[in-house]
């Protein structure tokens, strides 16, 4: 829509604007990782961050969301309403906006989503540009989602001695509105600074799988028998870490929380993780995928390879937090690439 | 003005329907069989093959298979019959006529009934396969112009494990429809064949130009049952399977269904075997 420019001392005043009217959340440093949270004072904000031990589909999608109320006996919900908080979600890299639009995808498809539908209307959501590599394990530019292209309210990337912010939605220019502290840039102008920074910070931006954004849907739909499951599974301890950590897994458990009086309670998803061992089992003892293998490759194919075919969409957004917190030391990296040689060599 | 938490009621998706328990049948040691009136007497609305998520508050939800026919003559109630195997069946087993389970659905594919009408068809129960397939048969014979021959082969392990055995003996009277049924060990008083489902179907008169196979069993009978279908010239895609996973949520969100690219509870419960044939997770 049109561009901004904020001068680098402004960048508090800026959250503080937010602050007025919204619940602002931004990235704020844990010990030695970096979470979401409510802002508080700019002390604790950290804007130059690699991804959040969560990622802030927290937001959109809760860890336990309550579906509903109900009283023991009865058949219908008593109560159908959720608590919706306005929010600014401050700080947003570019993998965690793709990842936002893989959930829009996936709970916007008919039957949409009641829930998350109500939450996505209420949040908006401003990305900031990273302009260096978090480390070694984020794939962001073969999957290409190191730049901006779409999903976000506005976006701020650091040019130096300043800010150039995009602003991409009306819900965002109604908030800085008249805030004396942005200067209107000119369109022509600023994307052309824009363009000059992202051409820099490429050459930044060293790490590649092994098969390129083309040829990956190509390389999965040969690797579905490959050795390389069964070296995964074999270190995979099923902990679901993964899952829980990946911006685009949404799989859920439902379950009946019944209050200490034994009269009402509420019924809420949760949660679950395909890596886990019953995720697949039905009634009777059948489950349709025992092994460690199958499930890891399960997660994969649900990445790179189902969802091209449903949302022409990669469901892997290259953050890298997959393999930060796997504690069996699985890499998505490594079992690209693993998988890539073995293909290539075919 | 800072904007505070507000309230706000979401679309009723996941809330069930008030359904009452009208009949019950004990109908071996561990299948119960349930007639269910929706509030209001509202019309469930489904086709055979389909499958409703039955609650029950405290206890949680799960999907079951719709056992009775839309061409039921009180279109008023539904009918289900379940084994009890898990919490959530125990304790749909505890509950009587006059009380209340909620009801979401119906949901899943159908059988393809508009393209097996004109044909003959052939259908195969294992077990509780009955269950999910007395819909259709019922169906079947409530609209039986409308396909060719017709074929009713029906397995279990033990003659006290057979299910519907009133209406069964029915289907076995009928000059309209060939009827065989079998089970795996036979007790002193049983005087019907001795042997697995797939003995039955050899002796089985097919056109494989114009005839469909519906099956529906537990997953070790399909590899047999298919094998034997297709041995006897029948296409993949003229043979069909219901397939069970246990649905959180029946809209395909929540993953628990998910064959490789496929939800069972929105591009099933039933495939032609040409769909699914090949996917290791399937069967």
């Amino acid at each position: 829509m049109r561009y901004l420019y904020l001068e680098k001392k402004h960048l508090t005043a800026f959250v503080e604007h937010l602050g007025k009217s919204h619940k602002v959340v931004v990235p704020v440093k844990k010990e030695n990782l970096f979470v979401f949270e409510e802002f508080t004072d700019a002390g604790k904000m950290s804007i130059d961050y690699i991804p959040t031990i969560l990622p802030f589909k927290k937001y959109f999608s809760p860890q336990h969301e309550k579906l509903g109320g109900f009283k023991l006996g009865e058949a219908r919900m008593t109560d159908l309403s959720i608590e919706i908080e306005p929010m600014v979600i401050f700080g947003a890299h570019t993998c965690d906006i793709d990842g936002l639009e893989c959930l829009d995808h996936a709970f916007h498809k008919e039957p949409a989503d009641p829930y998350y539908k109500k939450r996505k209307k209420s949040i908006v959501v401003i990305g900031y540009e990273c302009m260096f590599p978090c480390d070694e394990r984020t794939t962001c530019v073969t999957m290409d989602t190191h730049v901006p292209k779409a999903g976000y309210d506005a976006m701020i990337t650091n040019a130096g001695d300043k800010y150039i912010i995009h602003i991409n939605s009306g819900a965002a220019d109604d908030l800085i509105n008249g805030d004396p502290i942005f200067n209107n840039a000119d369109s022509g102008k600023a994307k052309g600074e824009l363009h000059k920074l992202r051409a820099e910070k490429l050459k930044k931006f060293t790490v590649r799988l092994k098969a390129d954004f083309k040829e990956l849907p190509e390389m999965f739909k040969v690797s579905y028998d490959s050795h390389v499951w069964e070296d995964v599974g074999k270190r995979c301890v099923s902990c679901g870490n993964c899952t829980a950590v990946c911006p685009t897994c949404y799989c859920f458990d439902v379950s009946d929380d019944v209050e200490l009086d034994m009269k009402a309670g509420a019924r809420t998803r949760v949660w679950d993780s395909c890596q886990f061992d019953e995720f697949a089992a039905v009634a009777g003892g059948e489950n349709f995928r025992e092994e460690r293998s199958g499930r890891q490759r399960h997660r994969y194919y649900r990445k790179f390879e189902y969802p091209i075919r449903k949302y022409n969409k990669f469901f892997c957004t290259g953050c890298g937090r997959c393999t930060r917190t796997c504690m069996a030391g699985i890499s998505l990296v490594e079992t690209i690439n693993d998988l890539a040689k073995e293909w290539k060599h075919d | 003005m800072i904007s505070r938490p507000v309230n706000v009621t979401v679309d009723g998706l996941y809330s069930p329907m008030e359904g009452v328990i009208v009949n019950t049948k004990m109908m071996t040691e561990k299948e119960k069989f349930f007639e269910i009136k929706l509030e209001g007497g509202k019309e469930l609305g489904h086709m055979p093959g389909q499958f409703v998520q039955f609650s029950i508050f405290g206890v949680g939800e799960a999907p079951i298979s719709i056992s009775s026919s839309p061409t039921k003559k009180d279109k008023g109630t539904f009918e289900v019959c379940v084994r009890n195997v898990g919490v959530f069946t125990s304790a749909l087993h505890k509950l009587d006529v006059g009380d209340k389970v909620g009801v979401r659905g119906p949901f899943g594919k159908p059988y393809p009934i508009d393209e097996i009408k004109g044909n003959d068809l052939i259908m195969v129960a294992g077990g509780l396969g009955i269950v999910p397939l007395r819909s259709l048969i019922k169906f079947v014979m409530d609209k039986r112009r409308d396909f060719g021959a017709v074929t009713v082969l029906l397995g279990c392990k033990a003659p006290k494990e057979r299910l519907f055995t009133d209406e069964v003996e029915e289907w076995g009277n009928m000059t309209d429809i060939n009827y065989a049924c079998t089970v795996d060990r036979a007790d002193p008083d049983w005087k019907g064949n001795v042997g697995v489902i797939t003995t039955l179907i050899p002796g089985v008169d097919i056109d494989v130009k114009r005839t469909y196979a519906v099956v529906v069993g537990p997953p070790i009978m399909y590899k047999f049952v298919v094998a034997e279908l297709l041995k006897k010239g029948l296409q993949t895609k003229q043979i069909v399977l219901s397939l069970e996973r246990r649905m959180k949520c029946g809209l395909g969100k929540c993953g628990h269904c998910q064959i490789n690219d496929k939800y069972v509870c929105q591009d099933g419960p039933t495939f032609t075997y040409d769909e699914i044939r090949g996917l290791e997770e399937a069967l």
